[in-house]
């Protein structure tokens, strides 16, 4: 009965909304172009440009989110992009500081000292900063996904250029190998989610978000959702899964995070998790959450919420991912791999936001976003700041007394560790405390006590990171722990570390512009949908307001 | 005016923290002494700027700054007869702990003074909150400073120390913590997606208008994160540890101000908020109170450390506090209240005695000390008066709430004759008096060991009985006598005239308890306040059907 309808949606609102993304994209060549060139100011300039082109995209998304493009876009989520596009872009210039200086190191000072001559072939930074801006495009484009065949490709185009940032990361096999692994698991959640996506064609006969969330409405009140909806959508969010790096595709992370570079795996624990949670949020919205009207046969019909199989298997990927993610996190002496199961830790409080659905659950995760986004980048900002003998820093012994030589990157680094572990008043606390309301409020109890439970859990390794560099001993090994030459990195961790302080006193502003992001534009559902759930023209233009955005 | 002194006890105290991070090394202690002991003027003059000394409100009235609008949460600040005098308590017991650290702590000194600044923000600012998530913050950031105060200062096994209170504590909050969400969410539910932390709102709400069940379950969250803190008998085991390895000024603050956070917060937020759990758990919470009173007196008894002794009769004699809150009636639960203020001041300076010696001798241990009445008459005087203080000696401070606990305790058995109903009753009393003869053992072995019999001092120790890196003369400075006579002054003035701190604490207790007397005659009637299987609302609780006349025939 449907086909893959030629929508009606005006093609320049679509193209508005993603100024930010097309800007984006045009740094990317900018900022490839650079980097080969022979000067080398203007290589070292890459990371600044970049970061101008991050700046310039929040000004964009902030422009252009304010006009009607936004209304006429037909997006079933239509503010979605508004919030997560300035909030990728500015942790992104955070995750420029903390990455500047890093790659090409060794190389830059070769080129320098005259030891090697400028080689185009051999120089990274270009490509690694380009590669930077396309995949938060990438991921930028998720938010304005409306059909299946945009949401794969936004996806894959956040995912590829990661695979390369992680092998260029750092000059050594390890970050080859992580690269290697990151690779052929993200090619199998693409499989994965792909799949999910082919069966949710054939369960609706549309790859339009509009059409398929009628169409799964329609279903839901005759008869129930098709079997063929419901595998697909669990397929869909276990393929997802893997960005979130929750179970049961975590399993890369500990492994990617080691072998990548202290810079690529801040930008690994931040920029795919947004993905994920987008993805999910755009994906899910389909089925819709209950309590939530879907407008067909000319009549507003309650949604019962996700079908329970979805919902089940949501819960469980978020009780193990927070379960084993802490556990993992428990036996880890390496930094970086118990940030890695911290990070898939996280992940399992964030699904508690999606599975309490719109609005308050998805206000919650992208509220929470900010807060650990700027943790998180605080908290590799300082390991990416510091070198021992030209090496990262990576076991927990190496900051051990740490405050006695590097007092401010000691305390930022506590600051950091003390808000993950949710420690009211910072701003990491806030996001739980939205994330277990939203959670309570839609019912799951027993999810947000098991979660209460695995803060408690996560405080004893977070505080590790406490511990050994505010009270430890320095000992032989941290002797030769220094800071690295360039500045950037220990200006991102101070900048970071003070926000998760600071934060919370403009904690309204932050949790009002987060709660905008999921605002519907018409008041709720317009009552022009037509009788049949067609899918002419003015259905699709209109009909997105169908979505559960509104309570 | 009012509400200016009681933000002023957070805003001073964290100032005083930044200007000590500034402030040269040699400066902390001064800017410290200083600023507690502006704190203490501050709480004063908020004594007598307070009106509800007599009839049990909360002043100032006035709504707080809004903070997190969107789910109502407030900077709310605001005391009642019982929070004043728990915030008195704490700003009196810190300058002491201060002047008392002197001699104590000579290395990095910044972050010692430091923290106890913004512990004694934080502590203050949980006994003032009015607003649930501004409680919880400050319940929950006294963990911070003591957490780096027990790491960094701390004894041989600090780390270990540090972290099992960190943890502890942090678990069981976080579940109260999901308790109040729970609260709060229901409240946003049924009033159109409003969400408000106003404690007194909240508390109304869940008992008037949640169902017994949903009651009964959300006091046995809020009550693990107290309970731990208090610390109850089974999740008591942090505190020992944690004491041992505190330093001097650390135990004080801990066992004066910090575990009375757990027991404050059961009466100003577990049994107002839940009166069903309250009366359905008084019993079991009972019998553990008496576990942890007999058990805790048991282990004092073979303790050979004198401070872990003290730690311990602390586990014991908070059994008896929390005994006195479960008795559900007015007499309880003011000696109760007694007892928070009163266990801080003896226990404190309990703590500031072993610390004096520890100072001297390096040594807590009682085997390697005794007769030190021969070195130290002055200390032991002290030392015998404060012990005698806790153990309930009539006269002193102690008596007053333990008399008033087991008494509210003893008559509160059902259909009572004495005017304070309960549903616990003399057994209970009688059982957990064993205590107290236990308390007067292992308190008078202490004094026995250490003040009386043959002097007895540790090998290596310098003839004066002064260590080598400290100098301090064989008895008591003049610092640490003043350090120790206003506590004792104190201590005396409360145990003769008691009347006005009970007067002013009868009205505040009345409010907390106002559910109860209508509860627990349903309790006694029924046997269960909880809903038969299948019939879960709030609707059984309603005053029309407690009051329907079926039940009262059924009753007799």
């Amino acid at each position: 009965m449907h086909t893959l309808a030629s929508t009606s949606i005006d093609m320049t609102a679509k193209l508005t909304l993603i100024a930010p993304e097309i800007l984006l994209f045009i740094g990317a060549v900018v900022v490839a172009v650079l980097g080969l060139s022979r000067a080398p100011a203007v290589r070292r300039a890459v990371p600044a440009v970049t970061a101008l082109f991050l700046a310039g995209s929040i000004a964009v998304t902030a422009f252009v989110y304010r006009s009607d493009a936004v209304a006429e876009s037909g997006l079933l989520i239509p503010m979605l992009g508004g919030y997560a596009k300035a909030l990728i872009a500015s942790i992104g210039i955070f995750l420029v500081m903390v990455g500047g200086p890093a790659i090409d190191r060794r190389l830059e000072e070769a080129f320098d000292s005259g030891r090697a001559a400028f080689d185009p072939i051999r120089t990274m930074r270009g490509e690694f900063f380009a590669f930077f801006l396309l995949s938060m495009a990438g991921t930028m484009l998720i938010a304005n996904a409306n059909d299946l065949i945009w949401l794969f490709l936004a996806l894959e185009l956040s995912s590829l250029p990661t695979y390369v940032m992680v092998a260029v990361s750092r000059g050594t096999r390890r970050a080859q190998e992580a690269a290697v692994k990151y690779f052929f698991l993200g090619a199998l959640s693409a499989a994965t989610f792909l799949y999910g996506f082919a069966l949710l064609y054939g369960a609706t006969g549309s790859l339009e978000f509009p059409v398929m969330q009628q169409q799964l409405a329609m279903q839901a009140a005759t008869g129930g959702i098709s079997t063929l909806a419901i595998i697909g959508g669990v397929l869909a969010v276990l393929g997802i899964a893997f960005k979130l790096a929750a179970v049961p595709m975590h399993f890369y992370a500990p492994d990617v995070y080691e072998g990548a570079g202290a810079p690529t795996t801040a930008f690994l624990g931040f920029v795919p998790k947004v993905a994920g949670v987008l993805a999910l949020i755009v994906l899910l919205s389909l089925f819709g959450w209950s309590g939530h009207t879907a407008m067909f046969d000319g009549a507003a019909r309650e949604i019962s919420g996700l079908p329970a199989p979805i919902a089940a298997v949501l819960w469980m990927v978020a009780v193990l991912t927070m379960t084993l993610g802490n556990i993992g996190a428990l036996l880890q002496r390496n930094v970086k791999r118990m940030l890695a199961y911290s990070s898939i830790a996280q992940s399992g409080y964030l699904l508690i936001g999606i599975l309490s659905g719109p609005k308050d659950g998805f206000d919650a995760v992208l509220f929470y976003l900010v807060g650990y986004g700027v943790m998180n980048t605080a908290v590799f900002a300082v390991l990416a700041a510091l070198e021992r003998n030209g090496e990262e820093v990576e076991a927990l012994d190496d900051l051990s007394g740490l405050r006695t030589r590097q007092p401010v990157l000691a305390w930022m680094l506590a600051f950091a560790a003390i808000g993950l572990i949710g420690m009211p008043p910072l701003i990491g606390f806030f996001g739980k405390l939205a994330l277990f309301s939203s959670g309570i409020e839609s019912g799951q109890t027993v999810l947000v006590i098991i979660a209460a439970v695995n803060s408690a859990i996560s405080a004893f390794y977070y505080l590790q990171l406490v511990a050994v560099p505010m009270l430890g001993a320095p000992n032989a090994r941290t002797s030769s722990v220094q800071t690295i030459a360039s500045p950037w990195p220990r200006y991102a961790a101070v900048l970071c570390g003070v926000g998760v302080l600071v934060m919370p006193l403009a904690v309204q502003s932050l949790v009002v512009a987060a709660a905008s992001s999921t605002d519907s534009i018409a008041p709720q559902q317009s009552a022009a949908v037509p009788a049949e759930p067609a899918v002419d023209a003015q259905a699709a233009a209109t009909a997105p307001e169908v979505s559960g955005i509104s309570r | 005016m009012l509400s200016t002194l009681l933000n002023l006890h957070v805003i001073l105290p964290l100032a005083a923290a930044a200007a000590i991070a500034l402030a040269p090394q040699r400066q902390a202690r001064w800017i410290a002494t200083f600023a507690s002991l502006a704190t203490l003027g501050l709480s004063l003059a908020a004594a007598f700027n307070f009106g509800g000394w007599s009839d049990g409100s909360f002043e100032p009235k006035a709504d707080g700054i809004s903070w997190l609008a969107s789910m109502g949460i407030s900077l709310t600040f605001a005391v009642d007869s019982v929070s004043l005098m728990l915030i008195l308590l704490t700003t009196f017991l810190t300058p002491l702990a201060m002047i008392g650290s002197f001699t104590a702590v000579q290395e990095r000194e910044k972050e010692y003074y430091g923290w106890f600044m913004v512990l004694l923000a934080a502590m203050t600012a949980v006994f003032m909150a009015r607003d649930a998530i501004v409680f919880y913050t400050a319940y929950e950031f006294t963990l911070v400073p003591m957490y780096f105060l027990i790491a960094i200062f701390g004894g041989a096994e600090r780390k270990a120390a540090s972290i099992k209170f960190f943890l502890y504590t942090f678990l069981g909050s976080i579940l109260t913590l999901s308790g109040v969400i729970y609260i709060a969410a229901q409240y946003a539910k049924s009033h159109g997606g409003s969400w408000t932390f106003d404690l007194s709102t909240l508390a109304t709400f869940c008992s008037t208008e949640l169902g017994a069940d949903q009651q009964y379950w959300i006091f046995i969250l809020l009550m693990v994160g107290f309970a731990v803190k208090v610390p109850f008998f089974p999740v008591h085991t942090w505190l020992p540890l944690a004491h041992d390895q505190a330093p001097t000024a650390g135990s004080v603050i801990l066992a004066g101000t910090l575990l009375k956070l757990g027991t404050y917060g059961v009466y100003r937020v577990a049994l107002p908020a839940a009166p069903v759990g309250g009366v359905e758990l008084s019993q079991l919470l009972a019998v553990l109170c008496i576990i942890g009173i007999v058990n805790a007196a048991l282990i004092c008894w073979v303790q050979h450390d004198a401070k872990k002794l003290i730690a311990y009769s602390s586990v014991s004699h908070l059994g008896f506090c929390m005994l006195g809150l479960f008795s559900l009636n007015s007499l309880g639960a003011t000696g109760s209240v007694m007892y928070m203020i009163n266990h801080g001041l003896s226990t404190g300076a309990l703590f500031l005695c072993i610390g004096m010696i520890y100072e001297r001798y390096h040594t807590k241990d009682m085997d390697q000390l005794g007769g030190l009445f021969k070195r130290m008459p002055v200390w032991s005087f002290f030392m015998v008066f404060f012990t005698l203080a806790s153990l309930g000696l009539p006269g002193l401070n102690g008596f007053i709430g333990e008399f008033l606990c087991l008494m509210g305790c003893f008559t509160a058995e059902p259909n009572s004759v004495s005017g304070w109903p309960g549903i616990l009753g003399p057994w209970y009393a009688v059982v957990a008096g064993l205590g107290l003869v236990l308390a007067a053992m292992y308190l008078l072995i202490l004094l026995g060991k250490l003040v009386w019999g043959p002097l007895r001092e540790p090998h290596g120790e310098s003839h004066h009985g002064g260590s080598h890196d400290t100098h301090l003369p064989a008895d008591l400075t003049p610092r640490e006598i003043g350090i120790l006579v206003p506590l004792a002054a104190v201590c005396l003035a409360i145990g003769f005239y008691p009347k006005p701190m009970l007067e002013a604490i009868a009205p505040s207790v009345e409010k907390t308890l106002a559910p109860y007397p209508k509860l627990v005659e349903r309790f006694v009637q029924d046997g269960s306040l909880l809903a038969p299987a299948g019939k879960t609302d709030g609707v059984a609780l309603a005053p029309s059907t407690t009051e329907s006349p079926e039940r009262k025939t059924v009753g007799f």
